[in-house]
Parts: structure tokens; sequence; C-alpha cells
């Protein structure tokens, strides 16, 4: 018991074991998260002070740096913090509830859903605002979700089949996005191309306002159900026999997954491999209990996504690189070097 | 697995019909689309072509590449279907899924938009290579760790590969917006609007891997008792691998090259082979070529009516013939068969 402190506050009917080493890492995280974001602020085509960026934003600074800061700068870090914390977690919820640590939403077609209903929405529904995007993706992700877990079902989800059909419907929504960019005008196909491959560039604060709910309602409400994820990890037989009910706590979980993940995907496109690569260094650091996994990689998650994204929008100046160009040159080889480390995991 | 034809005699006569059915397929490919053509039109434009007939001009310009060109890309990813089931023991196993299409479509992406290669033979050696390295990266993924190669691994180690290939093709095109115009819709796997050139610079390769195959089928048999009965029968299982792996390599880059990435006839018709052919290989290859090009000439003549007057990519088509077949056999489960 000496990794832990107890924590018992006088009056108020709960005591809390911390564990000391995953507290210390997460507040060291939220400085870090802070430090990028205003550094990040501060970088671009006008270089900005962090001293004049923290004035900016606290409304104090210059009419110039208030205009890049708070309309074109700031929504950006913000969003692509967002997505990056839920895609994190939920991937680390999903390679909980599956037990296979290369289970992500990107792999299992869960994105997929989600980019083939945005694809359809800015195709052909130009029309109407792009505010509906997040509720369209967010649709796709959950109509995914659901055949993959209905097909995936008998007497029961075996995490085995759900990575196999998850694989499977990955295939064909793929196929069925690129019919709809082959059919659609160029100009619409090469913006959805964009999109696909993943980018914060020019994200509103009508986007980050949407987003913002669904990450701060499902994070915590996965913080709720850590202990269930701890269990469903000792896999079926166990969990049940110790009284979990297994197979209704996977459904909920799942559902949490896909939330986060749809959301995340309406904001920022195909960004991928977050979901797979933030809870992995997050479980090196402060090792397997959920308690743990779920906040930590989401901080993780959203620090790759606005280091990755101050990358592609600053090393090329004047392109603005999509940014899910650079999760992917980071988080596939890194899915291959996993591959090759848990070559001796069963299942 | 069902073994419908017993014996060799009723085989060989399978084969006959397949190959009067393959013919059938071919003639409707050329007839049928947005210009009908008439069964003497196909007949002239063979034995006495008339270049002052519309029709004619149709049906040897482009109909007929895409004719043949469809049966012989369906007939290689069939072989090469058959084959990776064999090696890796996994129903689910082909091209596609294990990224070898993705591998060969990144490197000749990255020819065409990086290096500006556009002569179908250098992009041929090209797909060769990312084949090549696309099929050993899988297996190699795949095999590594205690249990050797395990059917799960394999596709994961795939659909990680396919994934990886496929956001550094994503990321190449999105740099280069002109070229993603020129090859999206190759990049969803097509057969249209390739020319002849295209297939005989293709053809001798693809050939010889047939017949290659048909020549190993015999050590394949021995292979698919698994590694060590066939060690322990004296069989030199790595060169069989080895030469089945190239094997597959050729006809998957072959394939891509000229017509993209096309998913699920290698994992389809190998199934469906084994229903008419039993476990002998020596059969099952050739039932596998002529069902392969078959439904990819079925796919291909369908891709052009679905959304009349535009022309879906076939590989959505076998995509969507595929992946039922392919959620009916995860659902069946893999360890067993």
């Amino acid at each position: 018991m000496k990794h832990f402190s107890p924590l018992r506050p006088g009056k108020l009917p709960v005591s809390i074991f911390l564990h000391r080493k995953t507290f210390l890492i997460t507040v060291a995280l939220i400085l870090a998260n802070l430090a990028v974001l205003i550094i990040s602020t501060g970088l671009g085509d006008m270089n900005i002070s962090p001293i004049d960026v923290l004035k900016t934003i606290f409304g104090r600074g210059t009419d110039d740096h208030t205009i890049v800061i708070h309309t074109l700068r700031l929504p950006r870090i913000i969003a692509a913090f967002l997505v990056g914390a839920s895609l994190a977690a939920a991937g680390a919820i999903l390679q909980g509830v599956i037990r296979n640590p290369l289970a992500s939403p990107d792999i299992i077609g869960i994105t997929s859903g989600a980019s083939v209903a945005a694809v359809a929405f800015i195709t052909y529904f130009s029309e109407v605002s792009i505010k509906w995007l997040p509720v369209a993706a967010m649709v796709g992700a959950g109509i995914t979700s659901m055949i993959i877990y209905s097909m995936a079902w008998k007497k029961g989800v075996t995490p085995i089949r759900l990575v196999l059909i998850g694989i499977g419907m990955n295939f064909l929504l793929v196929s069925l996005t690129k019919v709809m960019l082959v059919l659609s005008p160029i100009y619409s196909s090469s913006e959805a191309y964009i999109w696909l491959t993943g980018t914060v560039y020019g994200t509103s604060w009508e986007m980050v306002w949407a987003l913002l709910p669904w990450t701060v309602f499902f994070i915590p409400l996965a913080m709720v159900n850590a202990r269930n994820v701890n269990v469903l990890q000792l896999g079926d037989d166990v969990a049940a026999g110790v009284g979990s009910a297994v197979q209704r706590q996977r459904f909920v979980l799942m559902w949490i997954s896909v939330a986060l993940a749809g959301s995340a995907v309406a904001v920022g496109g195909g960004i991928a491999f977050i979901g797979l690569i933030a809870p992995h260094m997050t479980r090196r650091m402060v090792g397997p209990s959920f308690g743990g996994v779920l906040p930590v990689s989401a901080l993780i998650g959203g620090l790759i996504v606005v280091v990755a994204d101050l990358i592609a929008r600053t090393a090329f100046i004047p392109y603005d690189i999509p940014v899910g160009v650079f999760t992917a040159g980071v988080g596939a080889p890194f899915f291959i070097y996993l591959l090759y480390r848990n070559r001796n995991s069963r299942s | 697995m069902g073994n419908v034809l017993p014996g060799a005699t009723a085989k060989s006569l399978g084969i006959v019909i397949g190959a009067l059915l393959l013919i059938v397929c071919i003639y409707s490919s050329i007839a049928l689309g947005a210009t009908k053509v008439g069964f003497s039109d196909v007949v002239q434009s063979f034995t006495h072509y008339d270049e002052s007939s519309n029709n004619q001009i149709i049906i040897k310009t482009s109909r007929m590449p895409r004719a043949f060109i469809a049966a012989a890309i369906g007939a290689s990813l069939a072989i090469a279907g058959a084959l990776i089931q064999a090696i890796t023991r996994n129903p689910l196993a082909d091209p596609n899924v294990l990224g070898i299409n993705y591998g060969a479509s990144f490197f000749i992406v990255f020819a065409i938009t990086v290096l500006s290669v556009s002569s179908t033979s250098s992009l041929m050696w090209i797909s060769f290579l990312g084949a090549a390295v696309g099929a050993a990266a899988a297996y190699l993924l795949g095999s590594v760790g205690r249990d050797g190669l395990t059917p799960l691994k394999i596709i994961l180690a795939g659909a990680a590969l396919s994934a990886l290939f496929s956001s550094f093709t994503q990321g190449m095109l999105v740099l280069d917006e002109q070229g993603l115009n020129d090859v999206l819709f190759w990049l969803t796997g097509s057969v249209a609007g390739r020319t002849m050139e295209m297939l005989s610079a293709v053809w001798p390769f693809m050939a010889v891997s047939w017949i290659a195959a048909l020549l190993i089928a015999r050590h394949i048999n021995v292979l698919t008792m698994g590694e060590d009965a066939a060690k322990g029968l004296g069989q030199r299982t790595l060169a069989v691998k080895i030469a089945a792996g190239a094997i597959i390599g050729i006809l998957a880059g072959c394939s891509v090259a000229i017509a993209g990435p096309i998913g699920f006839i290698g994992m389809v018709i190998p199934y469906i082979a084994r229903f008419f052919a039993g476990t002998d290989y020596r059969w099952i290859i050739p039932y596998s070529a002529i069902l392969g090009a078959i439904l990819l000439l079925l796919s291909d003549i369908a891709a052009r009516f679905i959304v009349m007057p535009e022309e879906l990519p076939v590989g959505a088509v076998t995509a969507i013939v595929g992946i039922p077949f392919f959620i009916y056999v995860a659902r069946k489960g893999l360890e067993k068969s």
C-alpha cells in the first residue's frame, strides 16, 4: 500500500485511496497542457510572446493580438485538445472493454462510420448549416457500432468477434466513403478528403461549443464506470464470477466510447491513431488500473493533438498541413511496434 | 466444407462448365453498358474490324480491354487469395485484408505524385515491390511470438498495415490536389478506362504466376496439413512458403498496378472453390481462377448499371458483395475452420 495515500475529507462520508504516482502525473500533464496551450497560441504567422498571450486571454491585449488569438488560434487549439482527449478516452475505454490492446475506434470502424456520415453530409447536404455536422457524425458512429455490435452478437458478444467484424465493417465503410468522393464534384471531394485525413483548420468557437458538452459529460461518465472496466479486463468468466453484468457493462461502455469518438470525428475528422497511442503511453506510466488510465489518457491525447497541430501549421508555413498526416506518421509505426510487443499475448 | 463434385471426371466437367460461363460473362461484359452492342458487332470486331462502325470502336477501345482485364485480375486475385488462405490457414485472409493491396497502392501513389513516374511497366515493378513489402510485413508481424501465426494476429497485422499505408497515401494526396483527382478513382479499384497495353505489360507475369501456382499446388496440399506434419513428410516448408509468397506478390502487384486495390475477390472465391472442389489445391486453384474471373466480370457489369449514367468503382461492388461473407465467416468462428 505504500504507493497510495488515503484521502479522507473531514466531514464528508467518503474516503478515497489516491495512487500517488498517478496523481502527480495527472497534475504534471495538466500543467504541460496549459504550457503548450499558451506557447502554441503564441506561435504561427504572427509570433506573440507568452506574456502577451496571457494578457490577451485575460482581455488586456492589443486589438491585433485579440483578433488573431480569439478568433483564429484559441478555438483551433482548444478544439485540438478536446478532440485528442475524446479520441484517447474513447480508445482507452474500447481497449479495456475488448481486452485487446490493439483495438481502437479507427481500427474497428467506428471512426469510419462517423466519416461516412460526415462526408455524406458535406457532399449531399452542403446547404444545411455546418452546426449539424457533429450530429451527423455521431449518428453515423452510432449506427455503425450498432451494426457491428449486433453482427457480433451470438449469445453475447466476444471481444474477438467484435474486432473481426469491426475490421470487416471498416473496409466496407472506407469503400463507401471513396464511392461518395468519386461521385461528388471535384471541389467538394478534395474538401472532404482533407477532412477525412483529419484537420482542425478553421475551427470556430461554434464547433468548440458543439463538442465541449459531449466531452465534459462522457469522460466523467466513463470515470464513474471505471470500476466496471477494471472487472471486465479480467475476462468474461471472472467478471461474471465476481458479479458483473458483463454484457450490459460492455454495451454501456461501448456507447460511451462511440459518443466520444463520434463527436471528436465530427470536429477533427479522421485524426488517426490517437485512440491507440495515448492509452498505451498511459499504461506504461500509471499501470492498468482504469481509474488512472482514463484521465491520464485523455490528457495525453489532448497534448499529442495540440503539439501535432502546432507542428502541422508552423513547420511548413505558408502551408497548413492536416494534423492527421502527422498523427498517422507517428501512430502507424507505433501500432506496428505494439503488434510486435504483444506478439505473445493471446486472444 | 463440401466437396459437391466427387471424382476427377465431375471436377473436369465442372471446369468446362465454368469456362463456358466465363465466356458468356466476357461476352456480356462486352455487349452490355450505356451503349448496347449486338452479337454480330461483337463477333465482327474480332473477325473483320471495321473502323467506321461506332459500336466496333467502342468494343475495341473500351469494352474489350475492360472485359479481359476484369477476367485476368479476377482470376489473379482469386488465386492469390487461395494461396494466402492456405499459408495462413485463415479463411478471412485476402490481399486486401492483409494490407498487400494497400502496400502496392501506397508505392504507386508515391511513385506518381513524388517521383512523377507514369509508364505502366515501371509502375508495375513498383507495385510488385509494394505488394511484396506489404505481404512480408503482414506475415512477419502476424507470426512473431510464441504461438506463431494465429488467425487473429495476422488479421490485426493486416488491418494495421492497411491503416498505415492508407494514411500515408492520404497524406500524400492531401498535399497534392491534382494528384488526388487523378488517382482517386483508381484508388477505389476500377477496371474502367484501361487500355490493352496495360494488360499486355503485365500479362506474361500473370500467366507465369498462374502456372507456378498450379505447379506448387501439390506442395500446398502437404503444407495445409500443418507445418509440423509437412516437415515430418520431408517438405522444405520455408521454400514452399517463399514460392507461394512470391506468386501472391506478383499477382496482387499486377492487379493493383492496373486496377487499384480491389478487395474480397480473394476471400470469397477460394471459399466457393473449396465448396466445389474439396481440399485439393490442384483443383482449388483452377476453380478459383475461373470463379474469380466470373465474379469480377459480373461485379463490373453491375458497377455500370447501379448508378447509371455514372459508374461505381468495381472495388466498391466487390466490397458490398464481400462484407456479408466476411461477417458470416467471422461469426462462424475462425478457430474451427
